[in-house]
């Protein structure tokens, strides 16, 4: 049987594991990324997201073998401390977070939801981060990361 | 460990004013003075500049990390940048007991802040030596002394040092800066762990991986109390790497991968005798109410019963406050490693690695020098969840198996058998004279200690497991006094404590312990007086309030708040809207806060919505204006979703709310907006802010519930059905 390969943050990657095993074990244990983490193992808490191409989606109950002709990116893959994702710039610039487990999930979704709403309203935001749980308190600071993350995005290629 | 400069030897304990009360009583070795400590202890320089902080203190999510290096940068004229900090390492860092009870801050000025203005006078004195004059003729900026008469003569603390140690103690006589002079102290500083945390750089206990590492599972009871008769490992055959420890009650799965290790876990066929311990939940506040109790009255003032007696109104009222659960996002993880000289090496989020490490000795029968703690960061805990409970099941699991075991639990694990924050039930009896003044209060509260970090083996889960044992009591009580008495002026009070010694739910710490449920039940019962006694609740606490910071935080919220404008009623028919406010002085002597909470109760359903809550906050000197901020929103969002939405339900063997469906928290959809009032004190030493605005949220909301539709919430939390009931009654 030919290996399983996945393409995570660009790069095409082999993997071990059997093609049951949750991505979320794959990218963590396999692949040594602390961008996605475990929460729940339910799909109820968003701590575990990742972008399948652009769309948002839980990785701790996906089968690794469903993704092979995805584009799979981490928190890892949208930025670096050096090249930061408007997400991660926004965030940090609005420090909106507290203990941070949930950062994750945060900034994956508010990724997704900015690449396809430009401006997008506190119901837009809620809709699409109502799932993504944080138990710091930190939503307010959040909501306002993600609106200064579509400015910074969308206003640079103005 | 290598004796290198950035690793002092320490292992010092140290006492400071602001030390947590968690800690004091006869279960805590006397604080040693800061003067007996040396200040290599607490920082080194190293020849380029870099300046490591060693801290008893540990990050749990609150930017104490950042704090602490503001203090310190600024005391010793470093720039912030050039500062790291090592947290709660048990070879590494100063003993400070527990990060807990929103100390931190108030214990860092009382520790660290003295080292480093002992280092900075050091540090001057060597540059006087070097560069010739008095400390008097220096002028230090980042690091770096020149004389003031020919600033070309410089040299770096780097350079002073040249890689060596100060050798001296802190003496506790160092000039310390005035507050006129901070530079850093006072200003907004950014987080300095968010950017990792932003990017996906290991950051957690959580992305520990050490050589050779197995992940693991624990396999817990059915009930608390139920013991193992039979052990079925057939099915273990098919899992690759799989491996069963059973150690009496306790049974933990490792295996080389998690996934394995979850199904393995899932495998197991266990057979126990089930007890059936917990009492039916319908009627867990009268079985509390009905058990022995050890009794302590901790505020007595003039003649309770005869006040109340002559008194023209009295109000009495039952306040109930449930089970809750830290619920962390991230369930507890902890990695352990047996080393080749016997001894054992735990990586885990403990709130207190020094006492944790004792505990952990008496589990694994080491002398405590064989047990080394480090920290490092977990999911926020808010008090104490499974993260010291974890540490002792990976410990375990690493010396069965001889290998570094790596034990996250299962959210279900962590639901199930973290310590639970209490229940209790306040009874409160306030008394108004013919003017509307209060002359009278009583009140009680039934609680268990709060206070129940891991002291023994039996203290841990896998302890009690291993031998099949509770904890005996230990006679120690703490956290269900904090606030019952309340901070009004009143002639005649008493506050009586009924200790309960056995809580049928296993229970510890949560943020602000019975400071949470008393003030709940103090501010509530206040809104009931000042309803009687026909007086607007604002006007009515300021009535008894003579503390001159009391009144200002509740004069600021109520004009911040604009409570003198009639809130515009909702277009909406089965919409009522409403505001309450809360005031009180956390724990009697620490941090002044009031709230305003807005809501709208949809009277049809009974669902209630905070739209918007108002805080004032007194913290005296405040280090980290957005730190502040960020920690008060903090406790409103989440006060705000214990007080709505937050139960924890059990049967008669286990608990019940074993997911984020059976235990539901405040999403972005129903977050109030919070608008914050920050009365800065340079004048007055820093308390805590962890903790101070969640005892008022409820009690805000509460009352602005009984203002908006006249039904009043008595029991946490303000559910659907029971706002409904109360509608019903009102």
């Amino acid at each position: 049987m030919a290996a399983l390969v996945i393409t995570v943050n660009g790069v095409r990657r082999e993997v071990a594991a059997p093609a049951e095993t949750p991505l979320l074990s794959v990218l963590r244990d396999e692949l040594g990324l602390n961008g996605p983490r475990y929460g729940c193992g339910l799909e109820q808490c968003g701590a575990c997201l990742v972008l399948r191409g652009a769309e948002a989606v839980a990785s701790c109950r996906l089968p690794v073998g469903e993704v092979a002709d995805a584009q799979i990116t981490t928190l890892e893959g949208l930025g670096t401390l050096d090249e930061p994702h408007p997400v991660q710039q926004a965030f940090l610039e609005e420090q909106a977070a507290q203990c941070g487990y949930c950062s994750n999930g945060m900034l994956v979704a508010a990724a997704a939801l900015i690449w396809r709403t430009r401006r997008p309203t506190d119901e837009q935001i809620c809709a699409a981060l109502d799932d993504v749980l944080c138990r710091c308190g930190s939503h307010l600071r959040i909501m306002r990361a993600v609106k200064r993350a579509a400015a910074l995005m969308w206003e640079e290629q103005a | 460990m290598p004796d290198k400069t950035d690793s002092p030897r320490s292992n010092v304990t140290v006492g400071s004013a602001g030390i947590d009360a968690e800690t004091a009583g006869t279960r805590w070795p006397t604080p040693q003075p800061m003067e007996t400590t040396q200040i290599d202890d607490w920082l080194t320089i190293a020849p380029d500049g870099l300046v490591t902080i060693f801290s008893g203190k540990v990050e749990l999510g609150t930017g104490v990390r950042t704090a602490l290096a503001q203090v310190v940068a600024e005391e010793l004229d470093v720039a912030l940048a050039s500062v790291r900090v090592v947290m709660g390492d048990t070879a590494r860092t100063p003993n400070e007991g527990y990060t807990a009870g929103s100390k931190s801050v108030a214990t860092i000025w009382g520790s660290a802040r003295y080292a480093a203005a002992a280092a900075r006078q050091e540090l001057l004195a060597l540059a006087a030596q070097r560069l010739g004059g008095a400390p008097a003729d220096l002028l230090v900026a980042d690091g770096v002394v020149s004389l003031r008469a020919d600033p070309q003569r410089r040299v770096t603390y780097g350079e002073l040092l040249a890689g060596g140690r100060f050798g001296r103690p802190v003496s506790g006589r160092a000039p310390l800066k005035p507050a006129s002079a901070y530079q850093l102290i006072g200003a907004s500083a950014g987080r300095l762990d968010l950017a990792d945390k932003f990017s996906g750089a290991a950051s957690y206990v959580h992305d520990l991986r050490l050589p050779g590492m197995l992940h693991a599972r624990v396999v817990r009871p059915p009930s608390p109390g139920a013991i193992l008769r039979a052990l079925d490992d057939a099915a273990l055959r098919d899992i690759p790497s799989a491996q069963v420890v059973r150690l009496g009650n306790f049974v933990g799965v490792v295996a080389e991968r998690e996934e394995q290790a979850i199904r393995a876990a899932q495998a197991l066929r266990l057979t126990w005798d089930v007890a059936a311990p917990l009492p039916a939940q319908a009627t867990l506040y009268a079985t509390l109410r009905a058990q022995p109790t050890t009794d302590e009255v901790t505020l007595e003032r003039g003649a309770v019963a005869k006040a109340l007696a002559g008194a023209a109104t009295v109000v009495s009222a039952s306040y109930h406050q449930p089970y809750q659960a830290h619920a962390s996002l991230g369930p507890s993880c902890a990695v352990a490693r047996c080393e080749d000289d016997g001894s054992v090496s735990v990586w885990c989020s403990s709130q207190g690695v020094f006492p944790l490490r004792g505990a952990l000795a008496d589990l694994l029968e080491l002398p405590t020098e064989r047990v080394r703690l480090i920290f490092m960061e977990g999911s926020g805990c808010y008090g104490q969840n499974g993260a010291d409970d974890v540490a002792a099941d990976a410990a375990l699991l690493a010396r069965a198996v001889g290998r570094p075991v790596r034990m996250q639990w299962s959210r279900a694990d962590e639901f199930a058998w973290e310590p639970k924050s209490p229940a209790m039930v306040m009874e409160a009896r306030g008394g108004l004279d013919a003017h509307g003044n209060i002359v009278a209060w009583e009140y009680g509260v039934w609680t268990p200690s709060h206070a129940n970090r891991p002291r023994r083996a039996l203290d841990l889960l896998a302890g009690q497991l291993l031998h099949d044992a509770l904890p005996p009591p230990s006679g120690f009580f703490f956290g269900g006094q904090r606030n019952a008495p309340n901070d009004y002026t009143i002639p005649h009070a008493r506050v009586t404590v009924h200790w309960l010694a056995r809580p049928p739910l296993r229970v510890s710490s949560m943020r602000s312990l019975g400071g949470a449920a008393n003030t709940f039940a103090n501010e509530s019962l206040m809104d009931e007086l000042a309803l009687a006694a026909g007086a607007d609740p604002v006007e009515f606490r300021l009535r008894h309030l003579d503390d001159p910071r009391a009144r200002d935080v509740v004069q600021a919220v109520a004009r911040t708040a604009r409570w003198d404008d009639p809130l515009a009623p909702s277009a909406a028919a089965n919409l009522k809207v409403g505001r309450g406010v809360a005031f009180a002085r956390y724990e009697n002597t620490e941090a002044y806060v009031a709230a305003v909470a807005e809501v709208a109760v949809d009277v049809a359903s009974g669902a209630v919505r905070v739209r918007r809550v108002v805080v004032a906050h007194d913290c005296g000197l405040i280090v980290n204006p957005d730190g502040v901020r960020n920690q008060i929103e903090g406790n409103v969002l989440q006060a705000t979703s214990r007080a709505l939405k937050e139960e924890v339900c059990f049967d008669s063997t286990h608990i019940t709310s074993l997911d984020w469906q059976g235990y539901p928290i405040l999403k972005f959809s129903e977050v109030p907006d919070v608008e914050i009032v920050l009365l800065n004190r340079p004048d007055q030493p820093p308390v805590g802010a962890g903790e101070p605005a969640t005892v008022v949220t409820a009690p805000a909301i509460a009352n602005a519930i009984a203002n908006a539709t006249g039904a009043r919430l008595r029991e946490i939390p303000f559910t659907p059905t029971r706002v409904r009931a109360a509608l019903a009654g009102a």
